[in-house]
Formats: structure tokens, C-alpha cells, sequence
């Protein structure tokens, strides 16, 4: 069932700001409230606009199960494998060893009061990284497997 | 390399079932072949780093492994003012064992559902699931962190309830699952709010550290009410049984060994809670006591509702319950005397032994006749009681492994049923007579039902319409055979497992102030 042009028009605009606004929060998940699930799930909200306001039908081909399918199993892959990192370079499993190591995500915080320094926090941003894809592609399966059941009305 | 996996060994433990689990709905794209590979590398690999870890834990005695910190021992940083703040695996004897049961099982489960399942779809969930359940039963038993318990309970019961929904038939396995899913969640929260006591009241979600300063209050008791409530229902103890029969029989055979198994995992809850949390600081007689009429409850209750039943795996199921009985009445006695060293040295220590014992032994053989059951119906199609019949001219092989399974659950000689069920009258015998009496008249009860069962699937002649059933397909016996060996070899040798294995993890149970000092240090 399609919404009034008004509606899907608006979802269509709406769409890319959802996704930039989920895709900030994952990304500063080390410094503001939020954080990889808190993201993907905004993210996940902006495929369901667009999939209410279009039909099921029309999104389908666009937004696909097994792309999603494969980006949770992605995200999974991607959080337990930074876990493993440290394993292999000799410190306990999960142990944060890109922290403050001059590397990617390695600076350290300055003190005090600052605009937030994004290029800190280590392992942690990938994990938000990774919690982020897992939650987008996991999140939309269901929506898309929850609206797929959306009955056609009659005559629109 | 041999100390780096010990010493990683409990970390490996998670993670190689969780990275198996996450890259088999990728590597099962190339082929289901490579995708069985795959899971039977990896379950292989958990298998081989738990008998690893147990052969060390049991040499050398409890290891530790802190996530996250620079060494995988520093269990209180320097700077923390004696707190341990990250998370801790706690492995001692006791955990080591069930990590063993759990990765043994699951690793002959795994054989068999490769042959068993292969036919359904919807496989590339269905590992993943598998593992993740592995990666939930060898969390929640190494934790040293009831916090990290609980995200490993939800781990289980999510991958479980996704599990027993997995073959829908009608609907009816989607409500067994909802069921499920509906009470863990209710049990979970329930454990959340007792943790949630413990962290109000004592700054700490460490086992160790809250055991350390266990004051017993008020609170403490409301804590242990509900976290023993909530425990006992997931291992469907009477009378929080109902979701059992409704999961075990809706779920394929191969998972529900597993749940078997899981069920152990919350049965290893409950024991790690009032002994090494509380321990002597709780009323032992009186908590001692609710967990033995918890026990005698399901063991007189479940075989009673398991004589009646018309489907074999509902009826396993019932069995499963009242199994779940002997173990609490064991360890019950055990907690009743604790504190009181004469006692426990003369029957205190034998009873826990025989509960624990038990715990392994009803893993594997009670995983063996679901497993029995489950390639009756691979061959035809039922589970049904009446419409079996003289099967036993077909399916010889697991005609024999229902016997040993059988007569295993039964505690007849030579089978390992028998040799926990001994170490459990005899020492609940000296705790009181009446209790032993009531196991015994349970124990004859299971074997008529079982004897029934027997003769209503495997004598007689050959029914009409199942002339053409064949053996179970070879994978599935191994898987079988792999289950019905170690039931056979633990009948046979009781006294070098119990001496080998369940007597450390007893005494590793019982013994609070080990644990603490592991974690904690000197103390």
C-alpha cells in the first residue's frame, strides 16, 4: 500500500538525513551519548519511513534481505575479529591495545574541556563501528520480514 | 605455544564459537559441505581447548582470565584500589567439568545433526544459532561475573528459543518457543534484579568480591529467593516445569540434547550461587532443605507425569525433569550440612559428588535417548507411541543405543546412571532415610516407563507401512556412538571418574575461600 505523494515525497527527503544522522551517532559513539546499537537502530527507522510511505514491494528491490544478511553477520565478524586483535599481538582477548598508541584512533585526550576529540578511544570507535553495521542490517531484516505482511489494500 | 592456549584458553572458549558462528552464514554460501566443514573444524577446536583447559585446570587448579587487561591475569589493577573492575572468567574444577560436558555434547549433537538435519531448510541460521548456544552454556559456566551471567543467559535463551522454533510444524513449534522465550526472559529479568541488589548493596558484580563481603541481610535473601527462583525454573525444576515438555518435544532431537545441556548450565547457576556466593554466611539447613523438596518435587512429579504421556520425547522430557530431581536432591544435602565439617566429610562431600555426577551423566545419556528418539522419527516420521511397533528388525543399532540409554537413566549396572545414583542413596540415606527411599521408588518407576517405552517402539512384528525403514544414517550413529561409549566407560570405571573428576569439582564447589583467593589474591 502506497502513502499520498505528500507522505512519499517527504520519506524520500527524510531518508539520506536519517541515515547521516544514525551514521554520526555510531561514529561519535566514544564521545556523545549513543553509540553503535543507538545508530544502527536510527538508521534502521529510515528504512522503515521509506518502506511504510512506499509499499513493500517498491522497497524491496532496493533495501535486500541478503545484503542485510550479510552486513549483521559483517558487523559480528568485525567486532569479534577487533576482539581477537589484541590475542594475536600477546594481551588478553578484548584488551583495547589501539588506545593511545599514535595509530588510528590512538591519539590521547587532552585535558580538559575540548569539542571532542574524534580520533581517540581506540578499539572502541571500530567496535561502535561494527555494533553499528551488525544493528542497521539486523534491525532492517526485521522490519522488512515485519512489513512484508502488510496487506494491499483494494482499489488505491 | 601449548602455554599461550592454556593460558588463552578460556577467552578461545568464547570466541572460536562466536567467529564460528558469525562467518558461517558466509563460508555456507560456497557450498553446505564447506559450511559442515566448517562448523565440525570449529566445534572440533572448542572441544579440543575445553579438554585442554580442563586437563590444566584440574593439574594445577583454578585459572583466571581478565578481558581486556594487558595481561591476561591482572585480575585487580594497581590503581583500582583492590576492586577487580574488568570482566573475569573464573575457571575452576567445577567449571572445567562443565565446560567439558558441554563441548562433548555439543560436538557428538553437532555429528548427528549434520546427517539429521541436512534435509530442512534454513541451515545457515541454524549453525550459527548452534554455535551460539555453544559460546552461551561455556560463557555462563566460566563466568566470574554475574553481570557477564546474565548476558550469557540471554545469549542462550535467544539462540535457544530461535532454535526450538526451528521447525515451525504447524505453529506448534513456534508456541513451544514462545513459551520458552517468554519465561527465560521473565527469569532473566528476575536474576537482573537480584543483580542489581547485589550491585546496589555492594559496589561489585565480581563473583569473588561480593562473596568476599556477603553480609546475608534482608537483601541478600531477597536476592537469593529470586535468583534461585529463576534458576531452578531454567532447569525445570518442579514446580516451574511447564515450558519443558512444551521445548524438549517441539524442538529437533539435536537441539534438544542441547537444551539438555543448557539446562545443566542454570543447574551449574544455582550451585555456583548459594555455594560460592553465599556459602556458609546462608541459613545451610534451611536453604539446604528448599532445594531437596525442589528436588524430590521433580523427581516424583516429573515420572509420574511421564508414565502417562503418548509422545516419546514429551515423556523423555517428563524423565528429564524428574532426572533433574536427583541432582538437586544430591547437592541439597551437601549444602545442608555445609559448615558442619564431620558431617560433610561423612556423607556431605559423597552426596555433592553423586549431584555432580549425576549433572555429566544425565548430559550424555539423556542426550543419547533424544538423540535415539529423534532418528526414530528421521525414519518414520512420528513421535507417537502408538503408531510404533518392531522397529528393532530395522534400526538394530539404535535399538541397542536406547537400551544403554535406558538402562542408564534406570541406574542398572553396569551403566553410569547407576554409579551417581548409588553415591546419592547412600549418602542421602545417612542424611535421611526417607529421602533415599523416594529416589529409589522414582528410579523403579523410570524403569518401568522406560521398559514400556522399549517394547511399544522396538518389539513385536513389523507394522505394516514401515517395511522400508532403514538404519539410521552412519553420521548420526556416530554421533550416537560417541554419547553411548562415555556412558558405558564412566559405568564402568566410577571410582577414576569420580577421583579424577568430580571429586576436585566438588570440593572446588564447596570451597568459597579458594575461589576468592584466586580472583582476589592471598585473602
Amino acid at each position: 500500500m502506497r502513502m499520498s505523494k505528500l507522505v512519499r515525497t517527504g520519506a524520500d527527503l527524510l531518508y539520506p538525513f536519517a541515515l547521516i544522522f544514525g551514521l554520526y551517532i555510531v561514529m561519535h559513539g566514544h564521545l556523545t551519548p549513543g553509540g553503535g546499537f543507538q545508530g544502527g537502530a536510527v538508521v534502521a527507522t529510515g528504512a522503515a519511513i521509506v518502506i511504510v510511505a512506499w509499499a513493500y514491494e517498491d522497497v524491496a528491490g532496493m533495501i535486500r534481505k541478503v545484503t542485510m544478511k550479510a552486513q549483521e553477520s559483517a558487523g559480528l565478524l568485525l567486532f569479534i575479529g577487533s576482539a581477537a586483535l589484541a590475542l594475536g599481538l600477546g594481551y588478553a582477548f578484548f584488551a583495547n591495545v589501539l588506545a593511545n598508541s599514535g595509530s588510528l584512533f590512538g591519539l590521547s585526550v587532552p585535558f580538559g574541556p575540548n569539542p571532542g576529540e574524534l580520533n581517540t578511544a581506540g578499539l572502541i570507535p571500530i567496535m561502535n563501528f561494527a555494533v553499528g553495521i551488525e544493528v542497521w542490517g539486523g534491525l532492517t531484516i526485521i522490519l522488512l520480514y515485519l512489513l512484508s505482511g502488510l496487506k494491499k489494500e483494494e482499489g488505491t | 605455544m601449548n602455554g599461550f592456549l592454556v593460558t588463552h584458553a578460556p577467552a578461545l572458549l568464547i570466541m572460536l564459537p562466536l567467529i564460528g558462528a558469525f562467518a558461517a552464514p558466509f563460508i555456507g554460501k560456497v557450498s553446505p559441505k564447506v559450511r559442515s566443514a566448517w562448523v565440525i573444524l570449529i566445534m572440533t577446536l572448542t572441544t579440543l581447548t575445553a579438554l585442554l583447559l580442563a586437563s590444566d585446570v584440574f593439574m594445577y587448579g583454578t585459572r583466571i582470565y581478565v578481558f581486556g587487561a594487558a595481561a591476561p591475569d591482572l585480575a585487580v589493577p594497581l590503581d583500582s584500589g583492590g576492586i577487580p573492575i574488568r570482566i573475569i572468567f573464573t575457571v575452576d574444577a567445577m567449571s572445567a567439568l562443565m565446560q567439558v560436558i558441554g563441548a562433548v555434547c555439543g560436538f557428538a549433537v553437532l555429528l548427528y545433526s549434520l546427517s539429521a538435519d541436512r534435509i530442512h531448510s534454513g541451515l545457515e541460521s541454524f549453525y550459527t544459532l548452534f554455535l551460539l548456544m555453544i559460546a552461551g552454556i561455556m560463557g555462563m559456566v566460566s563466568t566470574g561475573d554475574l553481570f557477564n551471567f546474565f548476558v550469557f543467559l540471554e545469549i542462550l535463551s535467544i539462540a535457544s528459543a530461535g532454535l526450538i522454533a526451528y521447525r515451525i510444524d504447524g505453529g506448534l513449534a513456534v508456541e513451544a518457543a514462545l513459551k520458552y522465550f517468554v519465561l527465560s526472559t521473565i527469569g532473566a529479568m528476575v536474576i537482573l534484579i537480584a543483580i542489581g541488589i547485589y550491585y546496589g548493596e555492594y559496589n561489585a558484580l565480581n563473583i569473588a568480591l561480593i562473596a568476599s563481603r556477603m553480609q546475608f541481610t534482608l537483601l541478600d535473601q531477597i536476592a537469593l529467593v529470586l535468583i534461585i527462583t529463576a534458576l531452578a525454573m531454567k532447569c525445570g525444576s518442579v514446580p516451574m516445569h511447564f515450558w519443558t515438555p512444551d521445548a524438549y518435544s517441539m524442538a529437533p532431537s539435536s537441539v534438544t540434547a542441547m537444551l539438555v545441556v543448557a539446562s545443566q548450565a542454570s543447574l551449574y547457576g544455582l550451585f555456583r550461587v548459594v555455594f560460592t556466593l553465599y556459602n556458609v554466611t546462608l541459613n545451610a539447613m534451611t536453604v539446604g532443605w528448599i532445594i531437596i523438596i525442589l528436588g524430590v518435587l521433580s523427581m516424583v512429579v516429573g515420572v509420574t507425569m511421564a508414565i502417562p504421556q503418548k509422545n516419546v520425547k514429551r515423556l523423555m522430557a517428563y524423565h528429564a525433569i524428574s532426572q533433574t530431581g536427583y541432582m538437586l536432591l544430591g547437592v541439597g544435602v551437601g549444602l545442608a550440612v555445609l559448615g558442619n565439617q564431620p558431617l560433610m566429610d561423612s556423607f556431605g562431600y559423597i552426596a555433592m559428588e553423586g549431584g555432580i555426577f549425576h549433572i555429566i551423566n544425565h548430559a550424555m545419556y539423556k542426550g543419547l535417548l533424544f538423540l535415539t528418539a529423534g532418528a526414530i522419527f528421521f525414519r518414520i516420521g512420528t513421535y507417537n507411541l502408538n503408531k510404533m511397533g518392531g522397529l528393532g528388525h530395522s534400526m538394530k543399532y539404535t535399538m541397542i543405543f536406547f537400551i544403554i540409554g535406558a538402562l542408564a537413566i534406570a541406574g542398572i549396572p553396569p551403566f553410569n546412571g547407576f554409579a551417581s545414583k548409588l553415591m546419592i542413596y547412600e549418602s542421602v540415606f545417612a542424611f535421611n532415610p526417607v529421602l533415599a527411599i523416594i529416589a529409589m521408588v522414582v528410579s523403579i518407576l523410570t524403569l518401568a516407563s522406560f521398559v514400556k517405552v522399549f517394547h511399544s517402539i522396538f518389539m513385536g512384528p513389523k507394522l505394516p507401512g514401515y517395511e522400508t525403514v532403514q538404519e539410521a544414517p552412519v553420521p548420526m550413529l556416530i554421533g550416537m556412538g560417541v554419547l553411548a561409549t562415555i556412558v558405558i566407560a564412566f559405568g564402568l570405571f566410577p571410582q577414576a571418574v569420580v577421583d579424577g573428576l568430580i571429586a576436585p569439582a566438588a570440593h572446588a564447589l564447596a570451597d568459597q575461600s579458594g575461589y576468592i583467593a584466586a580472583v582476589l589474591g592471598g585473602a
